[in-house]
């Protein structure tokens, strides 16, 4: 009864919301099927001490870069088949260390070792490991883990990570997943291991939200996809037809915000990935630009353009009236909660160029912190609160870091134009997007905040305006 | 983007193809008439009135005002300077002939500023050429304007004399 009357009142929503959304929505594709959760499993098996992660000794990226890691194939109860593998669990297992491989390699990571140079440990090796066939490999970390397929058609992976000098179990944890989620267990494995052994927060099962570019410079198709933090599950969101920009996933991933020219105007939506729906942030006939969320995503920041001139503004997620935040003749654009939401990073030309500036979350107290010579756009408040990324231009855009207080500058590229950067989730990898001279081709590039792990992210086409999103739950 | 957008983009195009090669031999024989757009001939149409494109489109705006359908700007400004305000002295002068013809404003910007902040600035290029044009009497409710920021560059390489060409505000004629 309950359930029905609930139908019924979607149905009617649906039927109000119809007319303004045929027009909105016809530049974007077939909702996506998303939705899948990560059931947490209590692994029975001896008691754990906790002795927390490993920060004492390992210090400095550099340090993890020489640890070595053994990741050989996943072992099955039973290998069966699964919908996650053609060729049944036994090779899903084997996959899912090469996704954890790939993972720890492709970040720059400590010293991998993959499934496909390893032996492959027997189901009940999984808690029990042959100590004496890893210790001579130069590993100092082993990884191990089973999969198993449930009767309810899920899929349960166990993750284990071992010291083999002191033969000693560090960590264990269990996933349950649907079979099309089996990458995000084998995310999670790589997150225990990094957190376990770095001390920081994980960041592997995230996504991305990015523009996808074609075609020559002056006619460039720009459309909105997403993507896992590897770059597996990759999807079109809008068909090309109207040019998409800057999105930015809402903090539960229900939602992306992002720019659509598609009824000829530069204007902000908000596409829901459920749905496949999309509604205006704001009725209005101005121009909106640079959406961004508030960390609750609660509220929602644009820059809205007034017979030419750009100020920033804020509106609740539901609707209803907006809050101008800004209102000086400059251009105000733009804008990057603190982690706490007390607080808003955001970038002016009041002063004559870009500068970014800090202002309390209902506009007041409007102060600028960069100083040093070039310019400062598209600030992004990192996760942890203690650094701001920005494009830093100065002849050449390039990504660099501050503090909040604008002190401790640090550029991390070197590109031509490199532009827009976004945080992982723990605050720990930037990634932005590095245009080519003269081509005008882009794709999106990752580097960590020592400035020397720098590597080109895959993407099917050129691509754009990334937009890390949080952790997932 | 949408279809006018799409049209008035590829006028825009004729449009500047037009001003660029104004020394076009005019002897070349006559395009081919199976063409359904006004517009997309840079010679005169075919007999029986070849008098030119008619009142009212891209092509007719642009052989009255010939560069003058676009303003440019320098480098992260938006002021009209003296060759601007001729410009729009002489889209004024088109305009105020044309009373029934709605236009355009598209505000542009050379690659070498971010994204977000070029959509911005393009807007605020736009306004300023409405802004002048209305001052010389054209009614504001026939212009529009619309910010393209670094999306859309004329001028392909990365070179200053391309950026000069893409900061621009470009005047096209609604049909």
């Amino acid at each position: 009864m309950k359930h029905t009357a609930r139908t019924l009142c979607a149905f009617a929503f649906a039927i109000a919301l119809a007319a303004p959304a045929w027009a909105q929505n016809q530049d974007v594709g077939e909702p996506l099927a998303e939705g899948g959760e990560v059931e947490a499993l209590t692994i029975a098996g001896e008691e754990l001490e906790d002795e927390g992660p490993l920060r004492g000794t390992v210090t400095a990226t550099s340090d993890w870069q020489d640890l070595g890691i053994a990741i050989p194939s996943f072992a099955t109860d039973r290998d069966q088949p699964t919908p996650a593998n053609a060729d049944g669990t036994a090779a899903l297992g084997r996959e899912i260390a090469r996704v954890i491989t790939g993972n720890l390699r492709n970040n720059g990571l400590f010293k991998p070792s993959g499934p496909d140079r390893l032996p492959k440990p027997s189901f009940a090796q999984i808690t029990d490991p042959s100590w004496s066939s890893w210790s001579g490999r130069g590993a100092e970390m082993l990884v191990h883990g089973y999969v198993r397929a449930r009767s309810d058609n899920r899929i349960v992976v166990g993750c284990y990570l071992y010291d083999v000098a002191l033969q000693d179990e560090l960590i264990r944890e269990g996933y349950v997943v649907r079979p099309a989620d089996w990458r995000r267990a084998a995310h999670k494995c790589s997150d225990l291991i990094y957190a376990r052994l770095t001390g920081e927060d994980p960041f592997f099962d995230s996504r991305i939200a990015y523009i996808a570019e074609t075609g020559p410079k002056d006619r460039r198709v720009k459309r909105l996809a997403v993507m896992d933090s590897d770059g597996a599950n990759h999807r079109f969101i809008t068909l090309g037809s109207a040019t998409a920009l800057t999105p930015r996933y809402s903090p539960d991933y229900s939602k992306i915000l992002y720019l659509s020219y598609v009824d000829g105007n530069p204007r902000i939506y908000v596409y829901d990935i459920g749905s496949g729906e999309q509604t205006l942030v704001t009725e209005n006939r101005n121009p909106t630009l640079a959406p961004r969320w508030s960390p609750d995503g609660k509220t929602i920041l644009y820059s809205m353009a007034v017979a030419g001139n750009t100020d920033i503004y804020r509106v609740s997620v539901k609707g209803g009236r907006s809050a101008r935040l800004t209102s000086t003749p400059g251009i105000d654009i733009g804008g990057s909660y603190s982690p706490d939401g007390s607080k808003i990073v955001f970038e002016s030309d009041r002063s004559g160029t870009q500068q970014c500036y800090v202002m309390d979350a209902d506009g007041d107290n409007q102060r600028r912190i960069t100083f040093f010579g070039g310019r400062c756009a598209t600030p992004e408040w990192s996760p942890r609160g203690d650094q701001i990324a920005f494009t830093r231009i100065a002849g050449d855009f390039n990504v660099a870091v501050m503090t909040p207080s604008g002190r401790g500058l640090k550029v991390l590229t070197s590109g031509w134009q490199d532009e827009a950067p976004t945080w992982a989730p723990n605050g720990r990898i930037i990634q932005f997007f590095r245009t080519t001279r003269n081509s005008g081709r882009s794709s999106l590039w990752q580097v960590d905040l020592t400035g020397r792990n720098e590597r080109r992210l895959p993407t099917p086409v050129d691509a754009s305006d990334p937009a890390w999103g949080p952790i997932r739950p | 983007m949408n279809k006018p957008a799409k049209i008035a983009l590829l006028l825009a195009v004729v449009s500047a193809t037009v001003a660029c090669s104004k020394e076009a031999p005019q002897e070349l024989p006559p395009e081919p008439v199976n063409t359904s757009r006004p517009a997309a001939a840079p010679t005169p149409p075919p007999p029986p009135r070849p008098t030119g494109p008619m009142p009212g489109t891209q092509a007719h705006f642009a052989g009255a005002v010939g560069n003058s359908t676009t303003v440019y700007f320098d480098t992260d400004r938006f002021n009209i300077d003296s060759a601007d305000a001729a410009s729009l002295q002489a889209q004024a002068q088109y305009f105020a002939q044309y009373p029934a013809v709605t236009f355009t404003i598209e505000g542009h910007c050379d690659e070498r500023g971010t994204r977000e902040y070029n959509l911005a600035l393009g807007e605020r290029r736009a306004n300023a050429a409405k802004n002048y044009l209305v001052s010389l009497g054209i009614a504001a409710s026939r212009i529009t304007t619309v910010s393209f920021g670094k999306e859309r560059p004329v001028a392909l390489a990365s070179s200053q004399s391309a950026w000069a060409q893409n900061r621009r505000a470009a005047s096209v004629v609604i049909n």
